[in-house]
C-alpha cells in the first residue's frame, strides 16, 4: 500500500496489465523515452521494451487505426492520446473501426484497446486542452466510456479497461493527476465498468457527478452537512456509458431531490441523460425539479477565465439549498 | 517494429558539424527519388514479354483465367439482380478482374486481406461464398463477417477507412514474429485521404508486413484523377515515405501476379511494405446507383475495351494452345452457372434476423441495452414480426 498520485496509480496500472498480459502494448505520442507529456507512461519503455510501448508518428487517426488493426490481430493496445482534443484528429477510426468492427463482423472479431486521454480544464492550456466531450463518445454506439475520480478508482479501473474484450474510451482528468494523493493497494484491483459508485451516503439529496467535479461536490456535501443541515448522497457515476441507472434510481428514489454536476457543455449532455433517466425510474418520487451545473455551449474559454466557467463549490451549494427549499 | 534494447543515435558532439562553406550542417547534396519500376509483362495485343514470361503449368493458367471470368460472370448476375430488385445497391468490377485476382493469388491462409467495396472478385479466391457475398450486398448483417477460417477485414464503406486497421494486422505481425502478410486494397480516390498517407508512413516506420494496392480505375464516382490529384502515378506516393513503389498494368493478370508475389515475399521476409499501383480502368458503373453518362464519354471507355484483362489472356493461351474458343466458351457457361446455383441457394435462404440488432454490440450486453432489446422485442412482437 502506498500513496499515489492519480499519474502515479494508472503508471502502476499499466506497468501491472503489462507484465501480467504480453499482449498489452501501449502507443501514442512522446510515451516512449519522454514518458508522456504528463508522465503516464513514465519509465514503461525501459521496463518494457520499444516493441511494447511506441513511440508513434504524430498522427491520431493513425494511432487509433493501426491500433484497431493490432487488437483484431490478438493484442490489447492502450493508445494515449496527448490531449483529449486531439481526438477528434481520430474520429473516423474510433466511429468507424474502433466502435464497430465487432459489430460488423457479429462477434467474429474484437476490439479490446483502450483509448486513454487526459481531458477537462483548470490546468491553464491552451486551445484545444481542456474540453470535455465525454458526451460525444457516450453517443458512439459500441463504446465504453469511462472516466475515474481518485488515484484508487483510476488505477482500478484502467486495469478493468485494459481486460476488457470491448473498446474503451478511459478519460482522465487531467486536473486532478497531481491534485492529492490516495491509499492504493499494491495487489491489483478491478472495478466493474458500468457501476456507479456511492461517494458519500445521505438521505435529503443525490449530487451525480464524475470525474475533476466529483471532488468539488464532495466538499460542498462536507459543507452542506455542517453548514446547512443538509445531508447529501453523492454518486460517482465513473462510468457514462454504459450508465448505471440503477443506482442513480435507487438514490433518487430515497431522497427525492437530484443535482448533477459536469464540466461538459450542457446541451444534450450527461447531465441531460442522467435527468431523462430520472424521469423515467423515479417521477413520483420527486419533490423537487432536478437540476443541472454544467459547462456551457461555449467553446472552452482561454484560460485566463476559465476558472469562471467550471461548475464551483458555492454554486453548488447554494443550487442544493434551493432545491431543498422548493415548494 | 523496433526492436528492444535498443541502440541510441550518436551525438554530434565534439565533432565539427559546419563546414566553412555552408550556414549549417545541412548536407548541400540535391535529392534524388530515384526511379519507379514500371511493370507489363502482357500486353494488350496478348504478346508476352518473353524474358519476363512465367512458367505456369496449363492447369495453372486455366485457374487463374477462370477466376477472371468467375469475377465477370458474379458481377454480371448481381447487376441483373439488382435491376431485378432482388439486390441491393451494388459495385460492379467489370474490366478490373485481372487486377482484383493478382492482388490475392499469392497469398497464403494465414496471410490476411482487407478488400474495399470493389474487390469481390479477390474475396471469391479468399474463400467467401458467392451466395455469402450476396447476402452481403443485398442488406443482411451475416454477409459481412468473413467466413470462418478466411483471415480477412470485412470492407467498411467510408473510403480509406479500411486501410490503417490492416497496418495496425501486419504490425501485430510483427510483434508476434509471425512470417505473414497483409495485402490491402483501396483506390485513387482514396488516396487522397489523410489516413491513407498516415497508413503508408505508419507502415513505413514500423517496417510492417503490408502491401498496399492502390487500384487506380481512373475514376472515384464522378472525379477523374485529373482532379483527384495533380499527378497521374500514384505509385510516387509511396516513395516519399520510403515505400518501395512500383507501378503495374493492373489488367495485365502476369504482371500483378508478379507485383504482389515479390511485395509478398519481401513482406513475409521482414523486409517491410510495398506499395503496387495497378493501373487498370473502370469499365461499368460506380454503382448501381450510378449514371456514368452524366460526367463521361463513351470513347473513353471504348478505348479500354481493347485493354481488356480477359480478352488479351484469351489470345495468350490460345496463342500458346492451351485452350480453343470452344474452352473459353464452357468456362464462361461453367462459371455462369456456378453463379446461378449461388443465387438459388441465396434465394433459398433464411430472412433476415430483425432481433439480432443488439447482440454484437459488446461481447457483454450492458443493462441498459438489454433494457432497450426488450423493448424492441416487444415492437417486433406488436408488428407481428416474432411470435412472442
Amino acid at each position: 500500500m502506498s500513496k499515489l498520485t492519480m499519474v502515479e496509480a494508472l503508471n502502476l496500472a499499466l506497468a501491472q496489465e503489462m507484465d501480467r498480459d504480453s499482449n498489452v502494448v501501449q502507443m501514442g505520442e512522446d510515451i516512449g523515452v519522454n514518458g508522456g507529456v504528463f508522465r503516464v507512461t513514465k519509465d514503461l519503455q525501459s521496463q518494457f521494451g520499444e516493441n511494447r510501448v511506441l513511440d508513434t508518428p504524430l498522427a491520431e487517426c493513425g494511432i487509433v487505426g493501426t491500433a484497431v488493426g493490432m487488437a483484431v490481430y490478438g493484442l490489447r493496445p492502450v493508445v494515449e492520446i496527448q490531449f483529449s482534443g486531439f481526438t477528434m484528429q481520430a474520429f473516423d477510426q474510433i466511429e468507424q473501426n474502433m466502435a464497430r468492427l465487432h459489430n460488423r463482423t457479429q462477434g467474429k472479431y474484437t476490439v479490446p484497446m483502450v483509448l486513454r486521454t487526459p481531458y477537462g480544464g483548470n490546468i491553464r492550456a491552451v486551445e484545444h486542452h481542456s474540453e470535455s466531450r465525454e458526451a460525444y463518445w457516450a453517443h458512439t454506439p459500441g463504446l465504453q466510456v469511462v472516466i475515474p475520480s481518485g488515484p484508487r478508482n483510476a488505477r482500478a479501473l484502467l486495469a478493468a479497461a485494459i481486460r476488457s474484450d470491448d473498446p474503451v474510451i478511459f478519460y482522465e482528468p487531467k486536473a486532478i493527476y497531481r491534485a492529492f494523493r490516495e491509499e492504493v493497494p499494491d495487489a491489483p484491483e478491478l472495478l466493474e465498468i458500468g457501476k456507479a459508485n456511492v461517494a458519500i451516503e445521505g438521505t435529503d439529496i443525490t449530487i451525480i457527478s464524475y470525474g475533476a467535479t466529483l471532488r468539488t461536490c464532495v466538499e460542498a456535501a462536507q459543507d452542506l452537512e455542517e453548514d446547512h443541515n443538509v445531508s447529501v448522497e453523492v454518486i460517482d457515476l465513473l462510468s457514462v456509458s454504459p450508465i448505471d441507472t440503477e443506482t442513480i434510481a435507487t438514490s433518487v428514489q430515497k431522497t427525492g431531490r437530484c443535482l448533477i454536476v459536469n464540466e461538459g457543455q450542457r446541451t444534450c449532455g450527461i447531465a441531460a441523460e442522467l435527468i431523462a433517466r430520472i424521469n423515467e425510474t423515479c417521477f413520483e418520487y420527486l419533490e423537487a425539479p432536478i437540476k443541472r451545473i454544467t459547462g456551457f455551449d461555449t467553446v472552452f474559454p482561454y484560460f485566463q477565465v476559465e476558472e469562471h466557467y467550471l461548475p464551483e463549490c458555492e454554486e453548488i451549494v447554494s443550487t442544493v439549498k434551493s432545491i431543498v427549499a422548493w415548494e | 517494429m523496433a526492436t528492444e534494447n535498443p541502440s541510441h543515435s550518436t551525438t554530434n558532439e565534439g565533432r565539427e558539424i559546419a563546414s566553412s562553406t555552408t550556414p549549417s550542417a545541412m548536407n548541400t547534396t540535391p535529392i534524388e527519388l530515384g526511379q519507379i519500376e514500371v511493370l507489363q509483362i502482357l500486353n494488350e495485343h496478348g504478346e508476352v514479354d518473353s524474358g519476363l514470361e512465367p512458367n505456369y503449368s496449363n492447369d495453372e493458367l486455366i485457374e487463374m483465367y477462370t477466376a477472371m471470368v468467375r469475377a465477370r460472370a458474379f458481377d454480371k448476375r448481381m447487376l441483373t439482380m439488382q435491376r431485378q430488385g432482388r439486390m441491393g445497391t451494388f459495385a460492379p468490377n467489370l474490366g478490373q478482374e485481372a487486377c482484383i485476382v493478382g492482388q490475392v493469388y499469392p497469398l497464403l491462409k494465414d496471410d490476411w486481406y482487407s478488400p474495399s467495396y470493389r474487390s469481390f472478385g479477390a474475396q471469391l479466391i479468399r474463400g467467401w461464398p458467392m451466395e455469402h457475398l450476396m447476402r452481403l450486398w443485398a442488406g443482411f448483417h451475416d454477409g459481412f463477417p468473413p467466413p470462418k477460417n478466411v483471415n480477412d477485414l470485412p470492407f467498411s464503406i467510408v473510403i480509406g477507412s479500411h486501410v490503417l486497421p490492416a497496418v495496425g494486422i501486419g504490425m501485430g505481425m510483427t510483434y508476434k514474429k509471425d512470417p505473414h502478410c497483409v495485402v490491402v486494397n483501396y483506390g485513387d480516390g482514396a488516396s487522397s485521404q489523410g489516413a491513407v498517407s498516415e497508413a503508408l508512413n505508419f507502415a513505413a516506420v514500423y517496417k510492417a508486413p503490408v502491401v498496399f494496392v492502390c487500384e487506380n480505375n481512373g475514376w472515384a464516382i464522378s472525379t477523374p484523377i485529373e482532379k483527384q490529384a495533380s499527378s497521374e502515378h500514384f505509385a510516387k506516393r509511396g516513395i516519399a515515405f520510403d515505400v518501395p513503389s512500383i507501378r503495374v498494368d493492373g489488367n495485365d493478370l502476369f504482371a500483378m501476379i508478379k507485383a504482389t508475389e515479390e511485395a509478398t515475399t519481401r513482406a513475409r521476409n521482414g523486409s517491410g511494405p510495398t506499395l503496387i499501383e495497378a493501373v487498370t480502368y473502370r469499365m461499368s458503373l460506380h454503382t448501381t446507383a450510378d449514371d456514368p453518362t452524366v460526367y463521361r464519354k463513351d470513347e473513353a471507355v471504348e478505348e479500354w475495351e481493347n485493354r481488356c484483362p480477359l480478352l488479351r489472356f484469351e489470345l495468350y493461351l490460345k496463342r500458346k494452345g492451351v485452350i480453343e474458343q470452344s474452352d473459353i466458351e464452357s468456362i464462361e457457361q461453367a462459371c455462369d452457372d456456378e453463379v446461378i446455383q449461388a443465387r438459388e441457394k441465396f434465394y433459398a435462404m433464411d430472412p433476415a434476423d430483425a432481433t439480432e440488432i443488439f447482440d454484437y454490440m459488446f461481447t457483454e450486453l450492458p443493462e441498459e441495452l438489454k433494457e432497450q432489446k426488450r423493448e424492441y422485442l416487444k415492437r417486433l412482437s406488436n408488428k407481428g414480426v416474432t411470435d412472442e
